[in-house]
C-alpha cells in the first residue's frame, strides 16, 4: 500500500526532517508510528498525503509512483486517502452532516447516494442524531468522531491520522484506537501516528519507530 | 451541470446571508455602472434630436428686400435648372411670416410692426452629388454672387457643429466608461480577495480531502458573477429612475419650443447590455483574484 524508497526530506534552509526512509506497509494492514515529537511523523504522514513532496527517493502509493506527479493530478490521489487530523480541522459554519458530505460533494456523488453514505458513516460512528448540529456544540471526542467519519466517507483505501487521541482522554482513545480497528477489519489499510506508548502497546500491531528523521526499530517489512 | 446550478445557488445563498454588506458592494458597483449608461442613454437622446435635421443639407438663400414677387418666382425657376439643385422651394415675406409667428410666439410683437421685416426665401435642397462641405459651399458661393441675394446660408453648420460636439462627449463618455468599468473590476476583486481570506480554513481543508483547484475555484467565480448581477441590475433601476424624473420636466421644456420630443430609454434593451456587461466584469474580476489568491493557499 505504501512504499518508501530511501527517502529523505529536506525543508528550505537546510533541515532535513527525514533521512533515508524504508518501508512497506502492505495492503489491509494497520500500524503505528511512534517518535517523540519533531522525530518527522507528522512530516511522513504529510509526505503520503502529497502536502510535501520528497526531496529524495520513491514514494509508491497502491503501486503508483507518486514522487514526481504533477500538481494536477494530486487531488485524485488525496482522494482515495482519509486524512484524520489532531486539530480535526471541521467548518464550523457547516452541520455535522454537511462537515461529513464534503469529501463526496468534492468527488461529484449525486444527491441520494451522498445522504445514504454520510449517514451510513454517521450511523457507524454513532454520531446519527447529531447531523443537523453545529460541530461547535459537540465535545472534543465527538467533533473527533465526525473528523474520522468525513475520512471514511467516501471508503478510501488507505487512513492516515496525525495525533487523532492528542487531546482526548484514555477512555475516549481506546475508543477511537477501536474504530480504527473496525475500519481495517474491512480492509481498508491504516498508519496511525501517536506518542501514546502505553495505548500503542495495549494494541497488537505493529509500529515504525521515527527518532531524530531516522528509522529506529520496526516490526513492518522493513527494507 | 447540476453541480455548477448548486455552486450557484450556494454562492447565492451566501451573498444573501449577509445582504447588507453585499448590497452595499452591489450598489457601489450599479452607481459606477449606472454612471456611463445614464450618460450614454443622454447622450443618445441627443442624437435623436439632432438627427432629425441631419439628413437635410439644406441652403437658405435670403433675398434682398427690394426682390418683387415675381422676380423671386422667376429666380426660383431658373435655379432649379443648376445641375447641383436637387429642389428649390420659395418661401414669400408672407409665408415666412406666417410660419415665424406660429413657431416662436412672437406673434404679438410682429402684429405690432407697420410692415413685414422677412425676406423671400429660397430654401435649396444640393443635388445629390453636392452635399459634402465643399460643393455644399461652393454652392453657397455661386448664390451668394447672384445680385438677388442678400445672404445665403448653409443650415448645415450648426448640425455639423453639434455632431462634432457630440463626437466629443461620445469620447468623453467612453473614457468615463472604461475607467469605471476598471473600478468595478478592482472592486469584485477586491471584494473575492477578502472573501478568500475569510474562508481561508475551508480552502485548507477541502484541498485537503482532494477538491481540485477548479472546484475551489467555481464558487469565488459565482459570488463575483452575481456581484457584477445584482450591480447591473440595481444600476438599470437607477437609471430608469433618474430619466422618469428628467422626463416630465424635459417634455415640459421640449412642449415650449413646440417639439414633442420626449426622452426613451429603451428599457429592455438597456438591462440586457447591463446585466451582459456585469455578468463578464464580475466574472473577470473575481477570475483575476482568484488567480492571484487561491494558489497562494496551500495546505502545509
Amino acid at each position: 500500500m505504501i512504499r518508501f524508497t530511501n527517502i529523505s526530506k529536506r525543508y528550505p534552509g537546510g533541515y532535513e526532517a527525514l533521512s533515508n526512509i524504508s518501508f512497506h506497509m502492505e495492503k489491509g494492514a494497520m500500524a503505528f508510528l511512534t517518535g517523540h515529537s519533531g522525530a518527522g511523523k507528522s512530516t511522513l504522514l504529510k509526505l503520503i498525503a502529497l502536502i510535501e513532496r520528497t526531496t529524495r527517493g520513491q514514494l509508491f502509493l497502491d503501486g503508483q509512483n507518486v514522487s514526481r506527479i504533477g500538481k494536477r493530478r494530486i487531488p485524485y490521489i488525496r482522494r482515495k486517502i482519509g486524512f484524520i487530523f489532531q486539530e480535526h480541522h471541521l467548518l464550523f459554519d457547516r452541520t455535522v452532516f454537511d462537515n461529513v458530505a464534503l469529501p463526496l460533494i468534492i468527488a461529484g456523488y449525486r444527491h441520494q447516494e451522498i445522504g445514504r453514505r454520510v449517514r451510513a458513516a454517521l450511523d457507524k460512528l454513532g454520531l446519527l442524531k447529531k447531523e443537523r448540529l453545529y460541530p461547535i456544540t459537540l465535545s472534543g471526542g465527538e467533533q473527533q468522531r465526525v473528523g474520522i467519519a468525513r475520512a471514511v466517507v467516501n471508503k478510501p483505501m488507505l487512513l492516515l491520522a496525525d495525533e487523532p487521541t492528542g487531546n482526548l482522554d484514555p477512555d475516549l482513545s481506546r475508543e477511537i484506537m477501536a474504530l480504527f480497528a473496525l475500519f481495517n477489519d474491512v480492509g481498508v489499510s491504516v498508519l496511525i501516528a501517536s506518542h501514546d506508548i502505553p495505548l500503542i502497546e495495549e494494541l497488537d500491531y505493529p509500529a515504525l519507530s521515527l527518532e531524530h528523521g531516522r528509522l529506529a526499530g520496526s516490526v513492518v517489512d522493513r527494507e | 451541470m447540476q453541480r455548477h446550478a448548486q455552486v450557484a445557488l450556494d454562492s447565492l445563498g451566501r451573498l444573501y446571508r449577509n445582504r447588507v454588506a453585499s448590497l452595499m458592494t452591489a450598489a457601489v458597483i450599479a452607481i459606477a455602472l449606472a454612471m456611463p449608461a445614464g450618460l450614454y442613454l443622454l447622450l443618445d437622446n441627443l442624437e435623436r434630436l439632432s438627427g432629425t435635421w441631419d439628413g437635410q443639407a439644406s441652403m437658405s438663400v435670403f433675398l434682398q428686400n427690394s426682390v418683387s414677387a415675381s422676380a423671386a418666382d422667376r429666380l426660383a425657376k431658373s435655379v432649379r435648372e443648376w445641375p447641383e439643385v436637387h429642389s428649390v422651394q420659395l418661401v414669400t415675406p408672407d409665408e415666412a411670416l406666417q410660419e415665424f409667428s406660429q413657431r416662436s410666439g412672437f406673434a404679438d410683437v410682429l402684429d405690432a410692426l407697420d410692415e413685414n421685416p422677412l425676406p423671400a426665401v429660397l430654401v435649396v435642397i444640393p443635388a445629390s452629388g453636392y452635399t459634402d462641405p465643399a460643393a455644399a459651399s461652393a454652392l453657397r458661393e455661386r448664390f451668394s454672387r447672384l445680385p438677388e441675394t442678400a445672404l445665403a446660408q448653409l443650415d448645415l453648420q450648426w448640425v455639423q457643429r453639434l455632431a462634432a460636439i457630440l463626437d466629443i462627449a461620445r469620447r468623453g463618455i467612453l473614457i468615463t466608461g472604461c475607467l469605471l468599468a476598471l473600478a468595478v473590476l478592482l472592486m469584485i476583486g477586491n471584494t473575492i480577495r477578502l472573501e478568500i481570506q475569510n474562508r481561508r480554513e475551508e480552502i485548507l481543508v477541502t484541498k485537503l480531502i482532494g477538491a481540485t483547484n477548479g472546484f475551489v475555484r467555481r464558487p469565488f467565480l459565482y459570488c463575483g458573477l452575481w456581484y457584477g448581477v445584482l450591480g447591473a441590475i440595481i444600476a438599470w433601476l437607477l437609471v430608469e429612475t433618474g430619466f422618469w424624473l428628467l422626463s416630465a420636466p424635459v417634455s415640459n421644456l421640449a412642449g415650449l419650443y413646440q417639439s414633442d420630443f420626449h426622452l426613451e430609454t429603451l428599457p429592455f434593451q438597456l438591462l440586457w447590455i447591463l446585466v451582459m456587461g456585469g455578468m463578464c466584469l464580475g466574472l473577470l474580476g473575481s477570475w483575476l483574484a482568484v488567480g492571484r489568491h487561491l494558489d497562494a493557499i496551500e495546505p502545509t
